[in-house]
């Protein structure tokens, strides 16, 4: 979208989309911002859920040239975190990935020297989101896990992350990785939980949670 | 004049003629689970009902007294003040009028109340002469805990926040006690034909 | 948690309460380290669950799970109230240059 005044955002920043029927009535999410700061449009990737108000309108009613009332840059807390001085851990459930691909982006565009791992879960390979910030770079580790099909030749992580997968993939908690938790609200309570089941303090997590089963269902 | 999304119709459809009440829509054959907390998953073994407050002694059922009340099935429109309605809803229970057959009181309130501390306010007239239940079962099952299971008091003439999910108990009380809606700038009584969505209305 | 409880799926956190908010605080309040009236547990706005359901947002503590604040918009305006909150803390933002 190109929103005009844009004064640009900061990557993990949501913006409100607000529909408005004739008869007044209004429904209103929120979503998470794609692109990078750097970009001059602002992307949205919007999930459709069968029983959706907003989301089946987004994707399949809304047209270019359409006329949509957005709020933002909102949100100060799950933002990426710019002069962090240790490594910065992402976990992502499905369309949680979002806004980590706006911090993947800006971490690259601005040539950051802080260290980021993203692990990654998905349901197949036709799922996942911003695929070309994804290819593995220097000081940014990819981790994915396909929980449905993989693709043919994948020999790399299957099924739900669990604890197993966290211990093995995540910086261990005595050099206190920033983590950062995006998916459906099971699935950050239960990397939440396996998290500090691993030793991780509870300061060094956020979350972001979305409406919806996603991962897992 | 104000933004209109161009195509957006929300979810809009017009019920039977005459049972809808202004500003409403049928909601087909959905029943939307909305809620204001988590759900309690209250079990059997640990759930009883009361009638307290104005009253000589505190009157209590446990599961296995409340399933040997007399009981009936009652088929009902509903009306959410969110602005969905459905009709022919059924259910089964126990009439309020039959927990408050023994009682006595000079109340004329009551405060319906609920695990996870929702609570909802109603004349003591309004839940009595076949107006309200005490209801369990929803077409035919036993009512899932989503929609207020394993009971919840039904009282379809007003706006269904009226019809507490997860109902513990009635307190009968002299003055008026506005509940967790009531609270909050929603319409002290609810009746959907007058469109009593909120205070003042 | 019960995995087929849809409430549970569709409870949200803290940090959808930027853009209601934005209409009563001029800062961005979903950082506030709020202070539970219920429980005194100190938690970041952003942290707390959200129940979006219509009629109204309503956020409770993640500790205690009492609620600490509502807020409802519409076509008449905002209503909000934040009883349970016994005390907000704002850090001051240090300044960004350039």
């Amino acid at each position: 979208m190109r929103l005009p005044d844009w004064p640009g955002h900061v990557a993990g920043q949501h913006v409100d989309v607000r529909l408005t029927a004739p008869d007044g009535y209004t429904a209103q999410r929120s979503y998470s911002i794609a692109s990078a700061p750097s970009e001059p449009e602002v992307d949205l990737v919007v999930e459709r859920l069968d029983d959706g108000e907003v989301s089946p309108y987004l994707t399949d009613e809304l047209r270019s040239g359409d006329l949509l009332e957005v709020r933002g840059p909102i949100g100060g807390f799950f933002v990426w975190p710019e002069h962090s001085d240790t490594s910065v851990q992402l976990v992502a459930g499905g369309s949680g990935v979002v806004p980590f691909v706006a911090m993947l982006a800006h971490h690259r565009t601005t040539g950051s020297s802080v260290p980021v791992g993203l692990m990654y879960s998905v349901r197949t390979p036709a799922d996942v989101i911003g695929p070309d910030e994804l290819q593995p770079r220097p000081g940014v580790g990819v981790v994915l896990t396909y929980t449905r099909e993989a693709p043919g030749d994948w020999s790399g992580l299957r099924g739900r992350i669990d604890q197993e997968k966290l211990a093995q993939h995540v910086v261990p908690p005595d050099q206190g990785p920033a983590i950062m938790i995006c998916g459906s609200t099971p699935f950050v309570e239960a990397v939440s939980r396996d998290l500090l089941a691993l030793g991780h303090a509870a300061d060094r997590i956020k979350t972001e949670r979305y409406g919806g089963m996603g991962e897992g269902s | 004049m104000s933004f209109v999304s161009r195509g957006f119709e929300g979810r809009r459809r017009s019920g039977p003629p005459g049972r809808l009440p202004p500003g409403q829509h049928d909601v087909g054959d959905d029943f939307p689970v909305l809620s204001a907390g988590p759900v309690p998953y209250t079990k059997q073994d640990d759930w009883d009902f009361s009638i307290q407050g104005q009253v000589d002694g505190v009157q209590r059922w446990t599961w296995d007294e409340f399933r040997q009340l007399p009981r009936e099935p009652i088929t009902v429109d509903i009306h959410c003040v969110t602005s969905w309605s459905k009709f022919d809803t059924r259910w089964e229970g126990v009439s309020v009028d039959t927990l408050l057959d023994n009682v006595e009181t000079a109340a004329e309130y009551v405060l319906a109340f609920s695990d996870g501390g929702y609570t909802t306010n109603l004349p003591l007239a309004d839940v009595l002469d076949n107006q309200a239940w005490i209801v369990d079962t929803y077409d035919g099952e036993p009512l899932a805990a989503e929609h207020g299971g394993p009971a919840r008091l039904l009282v379809p003439h007003l706006y269904f926040w009226k019809s507490a999910k997860w109902v513990r108990g009635l307190t009968l009380n002299l003055f008026d006690e506005p509940g967790f809606w009531e609270n909050f700038g929603y319409h002290n009584y609810g009746d959907p034909w007058k469109e009593q969505r909120y205070a003042g209305d | 948690m019960n995995t087929g409880d849809s409430i549970e799926a569709r409870r949200l956190d803290g940090n959808v309460l930027g853009g209601p908010l934005a209409d009563l605080f001029a800062v961005d309040v979903t950082m506030a380290a709020v202070t539970c009236a219920h429980c005194g547990r100190v938690t970041p706005l952003a942290a707390h669950q959200v129940y979006a359901d219509a009629p109204a947002l309503v956020v409770r503590c993640p500790g205690c799970t009492d609620v600490v604040m509502r807020c409802a918009s519409d076509q008449r305006g905002v209503r909000f109230e934040m009883s349970g909150v016994r005390m907000l803390v704002i850090a001051k933002q240090a300044e960004e240059s350039g």
